[in-house]
């Protein structure tokens, strides 16, 4: 098949970018949408142009690396899938790709459809962890957790990471992606310790690196490769008003 | 002489006695002590985290853009420990006799007991952490059974146990960067070990962003940088994963132990066109209700759904009564291989083989295939766009783990003293052939369990040291050398990406040193890569002046590995035997099954760098069996 793409081009994080049209003639739709961007590059580079940079790593949907926006649509137009598991099937004959970075103000662009998603790690540095040390660990079936219990933490849990969630949030929130950590932990009964502080500083860092506020359009759940739910977002709000009365 | 230091006495008392022998070091010492941990998989990340609990100061890197995206993340099926929850009949000393055996006996016996030992303990440390295992309704833990064994020993969450694995482990390492105990240094590659009056005292970095060269120094290094199969090009490894920090290491001196042995495994998916980047693993545990056919015609072009039962080959299940579809991977994917060079390969490209649920969702519905491994179908669905519910799947062998890698000694050390190699860089405990949900428990262990301890022992004698002058002569040199690499790559302008000459080199390693292996095809290999070689210091082709530069990245992996492949080789060829994964044609029973010679061959080979125009020189550490006997490993 046929396929014009408008690539957003960017140098580095100093220069402006601009989008770029290119043309592939021979696109086979068995192709991942990744691969299609590996023979774009192959052919740029016989022409003497700067491949373009995109990140990727386990093009399994697991690692949370790859991810773009594909005719404004974080991950492209398939549901719950990311982007490196996209198919050029889903894609007609002819078609124009419009492929640009995840854009929020706490994700700047690094180079082309490169950004920093560091922000997401600072916000797990500062809370999002059980504190138990190397050791420390008392034998795993003294506690007894529910199979409904196990599996809604793991829903949360199943978070990857990828920032489709703020891409696709028109206030570039990171509520689901915080929500989703506070909410795996706070279920397990070995995480409810330290619940009030975690969720305290987690909704603080998140603020501090310059997320905006949710304000339910719920667009992040429908973007999410892994399918997290809003819910999550409920159960952060519930916990972060608990968090705050029982400190006063 | 190679001297794996392995503590006297009885085997179930060797690591007791080493633990309350080792030296130690005091905490107040502790935050004196630099550490640098490449790699942020699960040993990276676990063996960071526990040293910043201790209070050491720990420097921690990876290529990713995120400690979490290392590839430990996308182990699917399992974790082995012997908890014995089932009450099945595990113990340590079974699942240490079933990794033994697994490996084909040319493992270790300290090193693997000692695997064995720790599981169980790892269980409850991720469980703390908030690991979601999956339950049994009564709450408590449940477990599945893997390949290559008949006791249920396998502790998962979902299709994703590896994600939750690492998420625990980050999580645990984000704790550490917090509190100030580890700088952690995304977006960087190691291109160096830096090694000063025979210790390895740092690294040279290159951040993949600025495109900047960094010295770091420390009292000890680790190498936690996971497994090479990508040098295979088509593997079920990450684009990232390569062998440039192991084999930097092995040009500085360290040795490489058994790098032939690579495991191939028996369901991912099939290749289907030139274009590939990857192939995607479908999880063994499939292999619990999922079995394993071809047609009996020849080239028979029905759909499957059209070849009736007696018109299909369950071939598994025919060689192999006793264990079936549940073979170990080395067994299963050459019994493929077998089928499909015979012609009896399915697919557009013949390349395949059929993993069919029909059998199970008709004993235990569909509801309940789809509760066990609901994501792997979907994900089946998403590359295939076939419903696996309806249709077999379609599988084929693929380049999975290595087994080979750093040689280290029962401290994990290698041979470089203060240099560590963990996880899957290291050689240690799989021997020929690694079981199913073995490596995340080696990572796992290695990182939280042994290494804090034995590297104590030799930080112990380093509290008086001082930092590490990175102006040393010798950090100078290391860095012009990397400088000097990379401006050469990027000189030779050629007419070739670096994808171009792993492509190739995939080739030839998946023809002569994969799944079945012969002396003259090894020493043709051998002159291939050699060529290839030559080729691409001719003609690669790398945009040039750019910070960031993917294709530079790649150019640099690229060059390792048609050294690192040409060793392999040698490797393969030395050894007239088969075992494990490593299968030499001329060394089979009438029927087929490896033969194994422990007469000759019952030792580890490890490798000594002699340059790059020389052969290279093969110390063998001899393997003892002291507390089992070698048998013919055999799964009918
Ligand atoms: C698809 C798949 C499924 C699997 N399923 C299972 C399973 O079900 N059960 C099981 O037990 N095992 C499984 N395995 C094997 C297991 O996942 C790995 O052996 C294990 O996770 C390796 O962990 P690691 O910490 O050694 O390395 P990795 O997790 O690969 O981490 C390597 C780290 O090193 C870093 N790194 C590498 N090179 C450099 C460099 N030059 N500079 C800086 N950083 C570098 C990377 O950034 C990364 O952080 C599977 C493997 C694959 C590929
Ligand atoms: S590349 Fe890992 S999720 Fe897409």
């Amino acid at each position: 098949m046929r396929i014009r793409l408008k690539i957003w081009r960017q140098e580095s994080n100093e220069t402006s970018g601009r989008m770029e049209s290119y043309e592939l003639k021979d696109v086979n739709e068995e192709m991942s949408f990744l691969e299609m961007l590996d023979v774009l590059n192959e052919q740029l580079m016989e022409k003497g142009i700067r491949p373009v940079e995109f990140d990727h790593d386990c093009r399994e949907g697991i690692c949370g690396q790859c991810g773009v926006m594909i005719n404004g649509e974080p991950h492209g137009p398939l549901q719950h899938t990311t982007t490196c598991q996209l198919h050029m099937r889903t894609f007609r004959d002819g078609a124009e790709i419009y492929i640009e970075p995840f854009r929020a103000d706490a994700f700047p662009v690094k180079c082309d459809l490169k950004i920093d998603r560091s922000a997401f790690d600072r916000i797990i540095q500062s809370g999002g962890f059980i504190s138990v040390d190397t050791g420390q660990a008392p034998e795993a079936n003294t506690t007894r957790i529910s199979v409904p219990v196990a599996e809604s933490a793991f829903d949360s849990a199943a978070c990857i990471g990828c920032g489709a969630c703020v891409a696709a949030c028109k206030n570039a929130s990171a509520a689901l992606f915080t929500s989703a950590k506070i909410t795996h932990l706070v279920k397990l009964p070995q995480g409810q310790t330290e619940a009030q502080e975690r969720v305290l500083k987690m909704v603080s860092q998140m603020d501090a690196e310059g997320f905006g506020h949710c304000t339910n359009t719920e667009a992040c759940e429908a973007a999410c490769p892994q399918e997290i739910s809003v819910l999550n977002i409920a159960r952060m709000n519930w916990e972060y008003n608990k968090a705050h009365i029982m400190r006063k | 002489m190679l001297d794996a230091k392995i503590p006297e006495g009885p085997l179930e008392e060797k690591w007791n006695y080493y633990k309350s022998h080792t030296k130690l070091v005091n905490p107040a010492n502790r935050k004196k002590i630099d550490v640098i941990v490449v790699g942020t998989g699960l040993a990276g990340s676990a063996i960071a985290a526990s040293l910043g609990e201790m209070g050491y100061r720990v420097k921690s890197f990876c290529f990713q853009d995120t400690a979490r995206r290392a590839h430990s993340v996308a182990a699917q099926g399992g974790v082995n420990a012997c908890k014995n929850y089932k009450n099945d009949g595990d113990s340590v000393f079974r699942m240490f006799y079933d990794t033994i055996k697994g490996g084909d006996f040319r493992s270790r016996e300290a090193n693997v007991y000692r695997l064995a030992e720790c599981s169980a303990n790892l269980i409850d440390q991720a469980v703390a952490q908030g690991v979601p295992f999956g339950r049994e309704y009564a709450g408590y833990l449940n477990n599945r059974s893997f390949g290559g064994v008949q006791v249920s020993r396998t502790f998962y969450a979902r299709g994703q146990t590896g994600q939750q694995l690492l998420l625990g482990a980050y999580q645990a390492l984000m704790r550490q960067v917090h509190a100030g105990h580890v700088q952690l240094s995304t977006r960087h590659e190691m291109l160096e070990l830096v090694v000063i009056d025979g210790k390895a005292r740092g690294v040279i970095v290159r951040d993949l962003v600025t495109g900047a060269l960094e010295r770091h120094g420390a009292h000890a290094v680790v190498l936690a940088t996971g497994g090479f199969g990508k040098i295979y090009f088509l593997s079920t490894l990450a684009m990232g994963c390569n062998g440039s920090a192991i084999w930097r290491a092995h040009k500085k001196g360290a040795l490489i132990a058994n790098p032939s042995w690579t495991q191939i495994h028996p369901t991912s998916l099939p290749q289907s066109g030139e274009y590939q980047s990857k192939l995607t693993l479908m999880s063994e545990s499939l292999r619990n209700d999922g079995r394993i056919w071809v047609p009996k015609k020849e080239d028979d072009q029905r759909p499957p759904n059209q070849i009736p039962e007696e018109e299909r080959d369950y071939y598994l299940e025919r060689r192999y009564p006793a264990f079936g579809n549940l073979t170990p991977r080395d067994i299963a994917s050459r019994a493929a291989k077998e089928r499909i060079d015979a012609g009896y390969g399915i697919g557009p490209l013949k390349n395949a083989v059929y993993l069919d649920f029909s059998r199970a969702i008709g004993e235990q519905g569909e509801d309940k295939i789809r509760e066990k491994y609901g994501n792997l179908f979907r994900m089946y669905q998403k590359i295939t766009n076939v419903n696996a519910y309806t249709e077999p799947m379609r599988i084929s062998p693929a380049a999975h783990f290595s087994m080979g890698g750093l040689w280290v000694d029962y401290e994990l050390m290698t041979s470089i003293p203060g240099l560590y190699a963990l996880g899957e860089s290291n050689f240690a405990d799989h021997g020929a052939n690694r079981l199913g949900a073995n490596s995340l428990l080696q990572a796992c262990v290695d990182g939280y369990f042994i290494a804090p301890y034995t590297m104590a022992n030799f930080l112990a004698d380093e509290i008086r040291t001082g930092p590490i002058d990175t102006k040393h002569p010798a950090f100078e040199a290391a860095e012009e050398q990397v400088k000097a690499q990379l401006r050469m790559l990027e000189n030779i302008q050629g007419k070739h990406p670096a994808d171009y000459f792993h492509r190739n080199l995939g080739r030839v390693l998946y023809d002569k040193c994969g799944l079945s292996r012969s002396a003259a095809g090894l020493s043709s290999a051998i002159a291939d890569i050699q060529q290839l070689r030559h080729d691409f210091y001719k003609q690669l082709y790398v945009p040039r002046g750019f910070a960031i530069n993917t294709e530079l990245e790649k150019a640099g992996r690229v060059a390792d590995y048609l050294e690192l492949g040409e060793l392999m080789c040698h490797d393969a060829l030395t050894r007239n035997e088969s075992c494990g994964a490593h299968f030499r044609e001329e060394y089979q029973t009438p029927d087929g099954e490896a033969m194994r010679n422990d007469k000759d061959f019952a030792f580890i080979s490890a490798w000594e760098w002699q340059g790059a125009n020389n052969p290279p020189l093969l110390h063998k550490e001899p393997l003892h069996f002291e507390f089992v006997t070698p048998t013919v490993r055999s799964y009918k």
